[in-house]
């Protein structure tokens, strides 16, 4: 659905986004993850057609963004980081004006503003001049506007910033709604996002992609090695080395003194063991847990080891 | 076409449901209404005056009161249209809607002119409202219409020439203010180009904008004069529309 192929994109001297490539297919939900400044909105420009790369090209179901920019734009629904509102209108006007402006036919167009209206839950403001509403009906009177006109693909840049809680769980559900027969392409900086909204991750750090899977391969790799911490009340030299002795043990690592992490060798459950070993020697056990993984791990890894 | 008219209708809405429209309708009623009455005021009062009674032969309306009531309004144009013109493309740069504008499937040429065309219905709203002078005028004398036409129609062309100064100075920032001094001062350096001199004599002199519009006062329309005029429009949208496409490629 979407093709992006090396793309860069240079400002003078800085090069913000770099030999940039990636692929989603109908139906994905591709988080776009990224610490600030990494390149995010620079390539959702790109793809949605509002600024052309300086090298690469972006191909948008089957049409050339830089060929052909007015039938690639018409499969477009595009969200900017901030919504783009006209505070003297209503939001009934600006919807209207939305779905002329992407070509949504005469007949068609009553539907599908109250459609968006509903999805969005914005039918109760629709008399109301945008400029008086508060930032969480703005937000959605933006994602109506990107999906107005029934788009095959959504670009969100960072569609929930700035709401409140409730807000962002209802925006979360929405986009969730939202994909089925259409690709979503959404950027944020905050994790849990891309772990509840998204089907596939893409993590972009100075300007390259770092990583991009999808989030059942990527959560199964981050699940296999499953280390524990333990905690105990006793500190000796010999600690290490008798639950070193544990067979399946491939490794401790004493992180504070009573403090150790233990990784087991692959996939093995050494947690019957271990706690036997504590209690006999009677080191007093005060915790013993598995530390997950979180994608978190995985990202901050991810863009640490690129920065060096 | 279609997307012109949209574009077209969501300016004049966003002129008259705000109070630009009608503030600016209002204040330039209110000063032509003034001009106007001043140079009635003085023409009627130089009937009497002993002094004008060996050529009063040569006192008419169109020479005492149309031809400088015109002049006068072109000055006002020349400080109101700007005014008009600012928030053109400024506004749509600084809300972020520029990028739902070029994101969607529209051509920018179709935009630029669509902008355009809503602040000259603005202007021609201007104009024909503030021909109720001249109806005042025929109620009570017997001016030359032809001339009146002629110099409204300089008015319209002058008028023109601003907002599309107005329309590109406004694609060059996301600030109304500075679109507004920048146009000001771009329309202003145009009109004292060829202050020393008349249109025949220099390429100074042609260039200036207030020269071509002397003849349509007079009640004579020149091609060179309307094609001067149209070759400034025609320049002012395609600076825009090459503003606008090419900013986006840098």
């Amino acid at each position: 659905m979407i093709r992006v192929e090396n793309l860069t994109k240079r400002y003078g001297d800085l090069v913000a986004i770099n030999k940039v490539s990636f692929q989603v297919k109908r139906g994905e939900i591709l988080g776009f993850l990224g610490p600030n400044g990494a390149g995010k909105t620079t390539t959702m420009r790109i793809i949605t057609a509002y600024m052309p790369p300086t090298e690469g090209t972006v191909h948008i179901a089957d049409f050339n963004v830089a060929e052909n920019p007015i039938e690639a734009k018409r499969q477009i629904g595009y969200l900017p980081e901030n919504p783009p509102l006209y505070n003297d209108m209503t939001v009934y006007g600006y919807l209207d004006f939305v779905a002329d402006i992407k070509g949504v036919s005469r007949k068609d167009k009553k539907k599908r503003i109250d459609l968006a209206m509903e999805k969005c839950g914005i039918v109760d403001v629709k008399k109301r001049l945008i400029g008086n509403l508060s930032k969480g009906y703005r937000q959605r009177i933006g994602i109506a506007q990107a999906i107005v006109h029934d788009p095959a693909i959504i670009v969100l840049d960072e569609p929930t910033i700035g709401l409140d809680p409730k807000q962002i769980i209802e925006i979360r559900e929405l986009i969730k709604n939202l994909s089925g027969e259409r690709t979503v392409i959404l950027s944020t900086h905050i994790l849990p996002e891309v772990t509840m909204t998204c089907t596939r991750v893409a993590i972009i750090n100075e300007g390259r992609i770092v990583l991009e899977e999808s989030l059942d391969k990527l959560s199964e790799k981050v699940q296999t090695a499953q280390n524990l911490f333990l905690k105990i009340n006793h500190w000796d030299r010999e600690v290490i080395d008798k639950i070193l002795s544990i067979p399946a043990v491939s490794g401790v690592d004493e992180s504070s003194s009573g403090e150790f992490i233990i990784e087991p060798k692959d996939g093995a459950d050494i947690r019957e063991d271990l706690s036997r070993m504590v209690v006999e020697n009677g080191w007093g056990m005060l915790e013993m847990r598995p530390i997950t993984h979180t994608l978190e791990d995985v990202f901050l890894r991810v863009i640490s080891t690129e920065g060096e | 076409m279609k997307t012109v008219i949209t574009i077209l209708k969501k300016e004049l809405k966003s002129y008259f449901s705000s109070p630009i429209a009608y503030i600016v309708l209002v204040v330039f009623l209110v000063l032509s209404g003034i001009f106007f009455f001043l140079y009635l005021q003085s023409f009627v009062g130089s009937q009497f005056d002993p002094r004008y009674q060996l050529f009063r032969e040569k006192l008419n309306l169109n020479e005492f009161v149309i031809r400088p009531y015109l002049g006068t309004i072109s000055i006002v144009l020349l400080i109101m249209i700007p005014l008009i013109t600012m928030r053109l493309l400024a506004e749509e740069r600084k809300n972020s809607t520029a990028e739902l504008l070029f994101t969607s499937p529209l051509r920018v040429l179709h935009i630029v002119i669509g902008k355009f065309l809503a602040s000259l219905s603005l202007f021609v709203a201007m104009l024909l409202l503030s021909g109720i002078y001249v109806v005042v005028l025929m109620a009570y004398g017997n001016p030359d219409l032809g001339s009146i036409f002629s110099g409204y129609l300089g008015l319209f062309f002058l008028g023109s020439s601003f907002l599309a100064v107005g329309l590109f100075t406004s694609s060059l920032t996301e600030n109304q203010t500075v679109a507004a001094v920048v146009s000001f001062g771009v329309l202003l350096v145009f009109w004292v180009l060829g202050a020393s001199t008349d249109a025949e004599s220099s390429i100074m002199g042609y260039l200036s904008i207030i020269n071509h519009f002397d003849n349509f006062t007079k009640g004579v329309i020149e091609l060179k004069d309307v094609v001067y005029y149209l070759s400034f429009i025609f320049l002012g949208i395609f600076l825009t529309h090459v503003v606008l496409d090419s900013e986006r490629w840098r």
